[in-house]
């Protein structure tokens, strides 16, 4: 029954989101005021409403910094918290113009779904964490330990998947929900947990003893996290796109929210176009020239932003991994702007 | 009292005065009796009332340590609740009970506008006392302010509204407390009147109203609370223009209003099919017209015998408002389920505060709710006494 109703408002959700789409994104936003933005309904170092009741996280600086770049003022945002049952369905059917919900990137969320995905603010994959008194270095070293793993997940089935693919011996120990997991691997049921690792690292912070356990450097799966528009509205999603891309190429040349009005003066033809000194690049994306400004100003670059939220600044302290610069080791790359 | 012993002395001594009964064996009365009547009666009563002794000395004092003794009171951050040396056993954490409050208040309305709310609850404070505290004057004025006057006025003053000066809040932004009063609110007041109207046209002799009332009350019974919800939430955008789609708050409150009202008719429908036949046919023999015979004979009656299905159905709906979530509303439950994931806050006990501070706030309100319809059936029912 559930199934037929989400299926029936799917279908619904593309007819209604190609028709939607034809009245432009862009302009809906800015006769609106707002960008109206999906969150989930409270994920730590993601999107979480702080003591005052303002969503922050990785995810939250995503709808931020769109509306910097649109409005000029971060706080333009109307936030829609949304389960994962109908995070979808409310895109499509335009209640949200952004999807910035910790969403794994699939080929069939973006080919039959309806909606398009503009880019990865964060790669996620599961991960093990253990007790430092077993001296583990590594994943392949877990032969024959008990793992604690949420029922029904696809955690549950990667798991199992490395486990055959490197021949190693698996005794898994199932929970219902999260917080069961968690307690379980606590009290010592098993030797390791296994989640998300960004999941793993907010979990441990849980533990009576946090200090005492540690994450292993093998991830096993791909998750790749970003936020996502409906099809059919290229200019929007460009918007979005490009968005994040000036989050990323601000880490890279170096450009933050403390010297950002002195690197206005910069002679590096770069900085000039990513802070719209030159050209008029912010224009063809339907935004004022110095939307490249207005984000950093008001958000801050990538690396900035990962690390208040997720990173050393926060109480998680998720190492960058995959996460740092593309000429830092890690994947976080973005085309030129020009 | 009795007359003095006669002055003629001729007769036999004759007691005149009434002998003052004699106390009953002290073992009998006082506390010594009362214990020994009612706990320790018989070998079932002592031993159920030993064994509920050892429960409560089994299970009371890790709770109370839990929640008192051990109980952390201050603290910014997580710090303050993790385990270490100075402190190896900690228990309830209500630093973050404190940090959060108003979070758990207001959700994340806007803080210069949270004065507000404050207002709303004053003012709604006031129209509950003034409508439940038999004793206080002019209650009808009551009855006036709180189902006309305060609607209106709480409508501008959370929603806002910048003739006056006050900035528009949107509902996207309501949470915590507020939310949870004001859905449990409405439902309460509207499911009622609305129950009895449905209770009455089921009972009616006119077809069109009896088969409209027996659908709506069966097609709502027969799905549960969570898919008309979603229903509301998920499928009406779809079909309805963008301009003319209702605000998300609007659509929980009206889905949790008829919801408790088709409930609510059934438990009324319950009261009027308990009074004899002869209630009504008295009232029709006295001339009294529909309307009157209702008024006046039989609802009276019939809410008397049902106020503890009334209360019982307030206070589960008082419970139901938690599934606002589904709607993606942060009511109170929600928002100490979004801040104990907050790694400011991680530490193993702060989950278990913010249940327990849960059901301590849901407890005091459902409680509060019975014992106030208690002292109205101990008040009602003197007339069954006589």
């Amino acid at each position: 029954m559930k199934k037929w109703i989400a299926t029936a408002a799917l279908a619904a959700g593309a007819v209604m989101g190609v028709s939607m789409a034809s009245a432009g994104t862009l302009d809906t936003v800015k006769s609106k005021g707002q960008v109206v933005c999906g969150h989930g309904q409270g994920l730590a170092g993601f999107a979480l409403p702080d003591a005052q009741g303002v969503w922050r996280g990785l995810d939250s600086d995503v709808c931020r910094a769109l509306a910097a770049a649109i409005f000029n003022d971060p706080n333009k945002v109307k936030v829609v918290p949304l389960t994962s049952k109908d995070r979808f369905t409310a895109l499509q059917s335009g209640e949200i113009d952004v999807l910035s919900r910790n969403t794994t990137w699939t080929l069939s969320r973006e080919a039959s779904l309806g909606l398009e995905f503009a880019g990865i603010n964060y790669y996620d994959g599961q991960g093990f964490m253990v007790r430092k008194s077993l001296k583990l270095t590594s994943a392949k070293e877990l032969s024959g330990a008990s793992v604690c793993v949420q029922q029904g997940t696809t955690t549950e089935l990667n798991l199992a998947d490395f486990f055959r693919a490197n021949k190693l011996e698996l005794k898994s120990v199932t929970f219902a929900t999260n917080d069961e997991t968690t307690k379980a691997y606590d009290a010592g049921r098993c030797d390791a947990l296994t989640t998300d690792a960004s999941g793993l690292y907010s979990e441990r912070l849980r533990l009576a003893k946090p200090d005492d356990h540690v994450v292993l450097p093998e991830i096993i799966s791909k998750e790749p996290l970003g936020p996502s528009v409906r099809k059919g509205d290229d200019q929007w999603l460009d918007v979005v796109k490009w968005t994040q891309f000036v989050l990323v190429t601000a880490e890279e040349l170096g450009v933050t929210q403390a010297n950002v009005d002195a690197m206005l003066k910069s002679e590096n033809p770069e900085i000039k176009r990513l802070l719209g000194t030159e050209g008029k690049y912010g224009e063809s994306l339907g935004l004022s020239n110095d939307w490249g400004y207005r984000i950093i100003k008001h958000v801050g670059n990538y690396g900035e932003s990962f690390e208040r939220n997720v990173g050393q600044g926060s109480p998680l302290k998720i190492a960058r991994g995959l996460n740092a610069l593309w000429n830092k080791g890690g994947l976080q790359y973005a085309p030129p702007i020009r | 009292m009795g007359k003095s012993v006669s002055s003629n002395n001729n007769q036999p001594f004759v007691q005149h005065d009434v002998i003052a009964p004699s106390r009953p064996p002290s073992n009998l009365v006082g506390p010594v009796g009362w214990v020994r009547e009612h706990l320790f009666g018989g070998v079932f009563n002592t031993s159920a009332t030993i064994l509920i002794v050892l429960f409560l000395a089994w299970v009371l004092p890790p709770f109370l340590d839990f929640v008192l003794f051990d109980a952390v009171w201050t603290g910014v951050d997580r710090e303050a609740c993790i385990f270490n040396e100075a402190h190896p056993i900690v228990g309830a954490c209500w630093a973050f009970i404190k940090d959060r409050f108003s979070f758990f208040n207001y959700g994340t309305y806007p803080i210069p506008e949270r004065w507000r709310v404050d207002l709303f609850f004053v003012l709604l404070a006031i129209s509950i006392i003034w409508l439940l505290k038999l004793s206080l004057p002019r209650r009808d004025l009551g009855a006036i302010y709180s189902f006309i006057i305060l609607p209106v006025i709480s409508y501008f003053l959370l929603i806002g509204s910048p003739a006056l000066g006050l900035p528009i809040v949107t509902t996207n932004l309501w949470g915590g407390l507020l939310v949870t009063v004001v859905v449990s609110a409405v439902g309460i007041v509207v499911s009622l009147p609305l129950g009895i109207l449905l209770a009455l046209g089921r009972r009616s002799t006119m077809p069109a109203a009896q088969v409209f009332c027996i659908a709506f009350i069966e097609f709502v019974r027969g799905v549960p609370l969570i898919t008309v919800l979603f229903m509301a939430s998920v499928m009406l955008p779809l079909f309805v223009p963008r301009e003319f789609e209702p605000d998300k708050l609007l659509r929980a409150l009206v889905g949790v209003a008829l919801f408790a009202s088709a409930y609510m008719a059934e438990v009324v429908r319950a009261g009027l099919q308990a009074l004899p036949k002869g209630q009504y046919e008295g009232a029709m023999a006295l001339g009294l017209s529909y309307g009157q015979m209702m008024r006046l004979i039989i609802l009276p009656q019939a809410l008397k015998v049902t106020i503890p299905n009334i209360v019982s159905n307030y206070i589960g709906l008082f419970k139901d408002t938690t599934l606002v979530v589904i709607v993606g509303l942060f009511d109170f439950l929600r928002t100490i389920e979004t801040a104990r994931i907050d790694p400011i806050w991680a530490a193993p006990t702060v989950s278990p505060t913010g249940y327990v501070y849960a059901a301590i706030f849901y407890f005091i309100f459902c409680f509060a709710m019975s014992s106030y319809a208690r002292t109205i059936e101990q008040r009602l029912s003197k007339a069954d006494k006589r």
